[in-house]
């Protein structure tokens, strides 16, 4: 194995590991709001981390730069657009999930 | 070269059974905003594969189909978004 073969790897295991992870998080948190921040950090690492494995397996300078333009652009993107649904929520009046109403998990 | 081939391919394959989850949460997703964060989360596991695929087969003009896949999912959070506070307001 190469080390530009290593980094891919290592980096495409850190991708899978991070968005599996936002998946979880995705499914088993009790909130909207509480997924809405495990999905918008997770995966975003995840993708940041497999883009940059992509990029490294391009070995053309040209298409290297455009996976990296990709990287930022899902950067900036995603969690913007998980801020904005989220204040979209908090103005429909959806309220966060707390334990204290009902006493129950004291 | 074959070797970054597979690892490329069991990436993508792995990022399309993560999806599968976030297809759970939009079935059965209690509120709308939690369904359309899930398919945001399928979006970007989409545009990801994409470019993996792109790798994995050598060919760096499906770049261009993840990056327009990658611009159409922001503009679906944001004009929900905008649309269900607004109602229509801004498009």
């Amino acid at each position: 194995m190469t080390p530009r073969e290593i980094a891919i790897l290592l980096l495409a295991l850190g991708g899978v590991f991070f968005a599996v992870v936002a998946v979880v998080g995705l499914i088993r948190l009790p909130d909207l709001y509480t997924r809405a921040h495990s999905t918008s950090k997770s995966e975003t690492l995840g993708a940041l981390l497999t883009l940059g494995a992509v990029a490294l397996a391009f070995d053309g300078t040209m298409t290297t730069v455009k996976t990296v333009l990709l990287l930022l652009f899902m950067f900036i993107t995603n969690p913007t657009a998980a801020h904005a649904i989220v204040r979209a929520a908090a103005e429909q009046g959806i309220e966060p999930w707390t334990t204290d109403e009902e006493g129950d998990e004291a | 070269m074959t070797l970054t081939m597979d690892i490329l391919l069991v990436t993508a394959a792995a990022f399309t059974v993560a999806s599968l989850g976030g297809l759970y949460r939009v079935v059965r997703g209690p509120t709308m905003p939690d369904r359309v964060i899930a398919v945001n989360v399928v979006g970007s596991n989409v545009v990801i594969v994409i470019a993996l695929l792109a790798a994995a087969i050598g060919e760096p003009g499906a770049l261009d189909i993840a990056l327009v896949y990658a611009l159409l999912n922001f503009l679906l959070s944001i004009s929900i978004s905008k649309f269900t506070v607004e109602r229509g307001g801004v498009l």
